[in-house]
């Protein structure tokens, strides 16, 4: 395989897990918790046990996939170094954007992972945890999942800058 | 006080205005 079409095919990887990964995200806070309250007691517990864990599942792994294919794009496009060092080693505005926007990819993940997915773990009582602590939990949730809906924003507009800068 | 992400179009507007000044940033450190 040539380095050509291992390029385009890790990016078109890299692509479609963020679309998965964002897209779930945006579900989330898009639809699915502005939705909770309006939708009758006795329905919630089909969002809870069935329909949030299946989310999770897919965000989750969705979200190491992006990550996984975005460096190894990065490595095997030579901008790996330049771009985590924010454009400051060289390679221009395009770089710094890029790097600040995988650096936010990289918080998000780590948000998705160690904070987003272990208190949804609790709230959604997948594991074993007092009740008293659940609504902790799911507030603490859903703030991360909102600060991940908030860089995905800068996020996105890096990624695209640097394919096309604005200057 | 009521945490700012709290809202879903707050959370809009802070990422609208961290997007502009990431593109300040960028366009401030670049070499």
């Amino acid at each position: 395989m040539d380095m050509d079409f291992a390029l385009h095919l890790v990016r078109w990887l890299h692509v479609v897990s963020g679309v998965m990964w964002i897209g779930l995200l945006w579900y989330l806070n898009f639809v699915q918790v502005p939705t909770m309250p309006k939708i009758p007691d006795e329905l919630k517990p089909a969002i809870g046990k069935h329909i949030a864990p299946a989310v999770l599942f897919w965000f989750r792994w969705s979200a190491a996939s992006t990550v996984f294919f975005g460096l190894l794009l990065a490595w095997m496009s030579g901008y790996l170094g330049s771009s985590l060092a924010i454009g400051t080693a060289g390679g221009g505005m395009a770089t710094a954007l890029l790097g600040i926007a995988m650096w936010f990819g990289l918080i998000m993940a780590f948000n998705v992972w160690f904070v987003i997915w272990p208190n949804q773990k609790i709230a959604l009582g997948i594991v074993d945890a007092p009740a008293e602590k659940k609504p902790g939990a799911a507030r603490r949730a859903m703030l991360f999942s909102r600060t991940n809906t908030l860089l995905s924003i800068p996020m996105l507009y890096g990624m695209v800058a640097f394919q096309n800068p604005p200057f | 006080m009521k945490n700012p992400l709290e809202s879903l179009p707050t959370t809009i507007v802070l990422g609208v205005v961290l997007t502009v000044i990431m593109v300040l940033v960028a366009q401030a450190i670049a070499v």
